[in-house]
């Protein structure tokens, strides 16, 4: 872009260190000489005064657009502004599961995209993600659920993706935690999509920042955007706590958030902030090596490989910007847990926390333009936006540097509503609360 | 867990409620165009603050209530009646509450 001078501050270019190639090779060599040769990451960028594009909020999704604007797409006049620093927020909180276990087509589509973006990530990044494919188990308790299931797992079939059907005693032999005739709901099967399973969270932040600092973007942490700046009805910048910064194109992606930055913008969404919660317990040895979910409520767990049980539920079901949980649920979640893993009844839970984050009028993400040229929207992520990071930013970027939606996730613009073409996964309608 | 004083029923927990969302919308006149409607049907307000909302006493007297609570610290500041237009508090946000 011409109209935003390139001033970039010597102390921005100079702090832009190579953190050098990782290898098994160079971990051992660092072993020799005492582990001193590690640079950071990647570099703490001061604000220049203008950008081709500014992405507000330095999440998952945040960072995966400007590493692949940057990677795929060719565009390095790029700046990620966070509030506060890389990871924190909630690409930190969620319970690290991927998966494209859908049944809507254009969400099988856009899942398994994501799914597929995730089993090349590391060698993509040079970064071990700990991407674990040990599978994700959806268990179904009556025969309707088998039907239910059924159905997908045929639809995601026929779109090329892998579901296979498990008997009780199969589930029996891959989680013997599972009480099959635990006295309400008992287990009739399960549904095994073997590709799915886990990813650590906190490595997904970093290895994409680390990238995208590399390719040449901006991660400027400690930057909160506090208004959007527009010259009618297209955008020209955002103000910050660091001042203003111009840009041709601002990208939202502060997903929990996204309606208080469009509110700066003069737009309303059609979303609510809700806060979901997630668990860990004390670390124990290995009993769980796979993703499991329960099908007469909500309820979903996997073993992480420090030990600890990873586990949540539903949402707390009400608007909140709290960063914590209340009680029925978790109380709720624990009684599934039990219900479902009797053996797992004396484990103390450690750690408990909540996420804050958008949920759509018909439980499906946005990645659209929006009514002010320039500026664009990656959130409405509900409770699934981690598995999606890669996806959503890959199609993010897209959408940014051709001006014009990906395929994959053409599906996901804001003008599906008032088109009637939600993408209403269980047919719920719009109430947020309920998806 | 939210306390939530019913009009009619006392003060009781939340569990005993259903969440019902925005309660500050009305619907459009007839005539009020597509946009209208796609913003009634779709858009809430979701504010960071003080937020007007509907619960539903479905395991009480199944009364619809209007209640006035704060979506960061969960104080409620009024319960009401579905006929009855509170005004929202307008102090400034606590800016350290539940970050």
């Amino acid at each position: 872009m011409n109209s935003v001078p390139n001033s970039r501050p010597i102390a921005s270019s100079a702090d832009r260190v190579s953190s050098g190639r990782y290898s098994g090779w160079r971990l051992f060599l660092e072993g020799l000489t005492g582990q001193r040769g590690w640079s950071r990451a990647w570099a703490k960028a001061v604000p220049r005064s203008g950008y081709r594009v500014v992405i507000v909020g330095g999440g998952g999704h945040g960072l995966a657009t400007a590493f692949y604007l940057a990677a795929e797409y060719g565009i390095t006049d790029v700046a990620v502004l966070e509030k506060g620093p890389i990871g924190l927020g909630n690409v930190g909180r969620n319970t690290t599961i991927i998966r494209s276990n859908y049944f809507l087509p254009d969400n099988v589509r856009f899942y398994e995209f994501s799914l597929k973006l995730w089993e090349g990530l590391e060698r993509k990044l040079n970064f071990n993600a700990m991407v674990s494919q040990r599978g994700t188990l959806n268990l179904f308790h009556t025969e309707a659920q088998r039907d239910l299931f059924t159905r997908r797992a045929n639809m995601m079939r026929l779109l090329g993706v892998d579901a296979e059907p498990l008997s009780r005693e199969a589930v029996k032999a891959l989680v013997p935690l599972v009480d099959l005739d635990n006295g309400r709901y008992p287990v009739l099967g399960g549904f095994l999509q073997r590709r799915g399973g886990t990813v650590r969270h906190d490595a997904v932040a970093w290895g994409y920042a680390r990238a995208a600092s590399e390719a040449g973007v901006d991660i400027v942490e400690h930057c909160e955007v506090t208004g959007i700046r527009r010259d009618g009805h297209r955008v020209t910048g955002v103000e910050t706590t660091r001042g203003l910064i111009a840009a041709d194109t601002v990208c939202l992606a502060v997903a929990g958030h996204s309606s208080q930055l469009a509110e700066m913008a003069g737009l309303r969404l059609p979303i609510e902030s809700h806060v979901l919660q997630a668990f860990v317990s004390e670390a124990i040895k290995p009993v769980l090596d796979v993703v499991v979910t329960y099908g007469a409520g909500h309820f979903y767990v996997s073993q992480s490989d420090k030990g600890g049980l990873v586990f949540g539920g539903a949402i707390d079901g009400y608007n909140t910007y709290g960063q914590r949980g209340t009680l029925p649920v978790a109380q709720e979640v624990a009684a599934e847990a039990v219900t479902l893993m009797p053996g797992i009844a004396r484990l103390k839970v450690l750690r408990q926390w909540g996420g804050v984050m958008d949920m759509t009028m018909d439980g499906s993400p946005i990645i659209s333009r929006t009514a002010v040229d320039g500026l664009i929207l990656n959130g409405g992520w509900c409770y699934g936006g981690f598995k999606a990071i890669p996806a959503g930013g890959m199609t993010t970027a897209h959408l940014i540097a051709r001006n014009a939606p990906h395929p994959v996730a053409a599906h996901l613009g804001l003008d599906r509503f008032a088109a009637g073409r939600t993408v209403d996964e269980r047919g719920i309608g719009p109430f947020p609360y309920a998806h | 867990m939210l306390r939530i004083r019913c009009p009619w029923c006392g003060e009781r927990d939340e569990t005993e409620f259903r969440y019902r969302g925005d309660a500050s919308r009305s619907r459009p006149a007839g005539d009020a165009g597509l946009a209208a409607f796609t913003a009634y049907a779709y858009e809430r307000e979701n504010r960071r603050g003080w937020h007007l909302e509907w619960w539903l006493h479905v395991g009480g007297c199944r009364q619809l209530l209007k209640v006035v609570r704060h979506t960061l610290t969960h104080e409620i500041r009024s319960v009401g009646g579905a006929e009855e237009q509170p005004s929202l508090p307008q102090e400034s946000l606590p800016q350290e509450v539940g970050r």
